[in-house]
């Protein structure tokens, strides 16, 4: 028996586990299939680099999505933003923290009659945009506000 | 990790708000520890679901420049009241945590 038909079948018994199980139901077909995390995106340390994993690059501006967040944070560990897109037909928010040593912070896919907002609270090690990109209709638009941290929330 | 996760989710209008506190650590990996000089690894939850009646809402990706005891909020059109939550996190070592409400 070579090597190729050796792997091969190996492979193929993993899949039948996998069949087994969810046909078992240990195994929720939508966990199977949810989509894989983000891992080029979210170690980037470059901006463009993690705009770019998420298709993000030359997005316009646009007045109709509101980023929500305080102007001083006096504790960048616990930095609350709040994001709305007014825009028709949003399907999905990224939000990204410029100047952290990974910039894509969080993503967020809405269906089902989910609206284009999102409340959370982040991590800032110093002062930075906070941008959101949120796309629709196919197309991207960002928006950013300026928040000051007084403390950083990363390291020490 | 199994500490609960607390949904809390009402009616505004034909909207429904729900607001999620999640309990983890959400350690970023960048952090050292003081006695021991030792990065103290990163853990932090990855991939949180949400639906309503079974159907997907919201499916976000996070990373660890999320806080610590996580808080998420989102808002759902369509739904009603005695509709059912239910919310899903994965963080990176594979610890899952699960939690449902109705809309009140």
């Amino acid at each position: 028996m070579n090597q190729f038909r050796r792997t091969f079948l190996k492979g193929a018994g993993a899949a039948g586990t996998v069949a087994v199980a969810v046909a078992a139901g240990l195994l929720k077909p939508t966990q199977v299939l949810a989509a894989e995390w983000n891992k080029a995106g979210f170690t980037a340390t470059k901006l463009d680099e993690a705009l770019k994993t998420i298709g993000g690059a030359g997005a316009a501006e646009s007045k109709d999505i509101l980023v929500k967040a305080p102007d001083i944070a006096e504790n960048g560990a616990v930095v609350p933003v709040e994001i709305e897109s007014k825009i028709p037909g949003t399907t999905s928010i990224a939000l990204i923290i410029e100047t952290n040593l990974n910039p894509l912070c969080s993503t967020y896919d809405f269906s089902n009659g989910a609206l284009g907002y999102v409340s959370t609270r982040v991590k800032m090690a110093k002062s930075s945009k906070v941008r959101a990109i949120v796309k629709a209709g196919g197309k991207t638009y960002t928006a950013a506000k300026e928040v000051k941290v007084t403390i950083g929330g990363c390291g020490g | 990790m199994a500490d609960p996760m607390k949904i809390r989710a009402t009616m505004q209008g034909d909207v429904a708000d729900v607001k999620v506190l999640m309990s983890h650590i959400m350690e970023t990996g960048q952090r050292k520890d003081p006695k021991t000089g030792q990065l103290i690894p990163a853990h932090f939850i990855q991939e949180v679901t949400a639906t309503v009646n079974g159907k997907l809402v919201l499916d976000s990706q996070w990373s660890q420049a999320i806080s610590k005891n996580p808080f998420l909020g989102f808002k759902v059109k369509g739904a009603k009241a005695g509709d059912k939550v239910v919310v899903n996190w994965v963080d990176n070592k594979g610890e899952k945590n699960t939690a449902e409400a109705t809309i009140g």
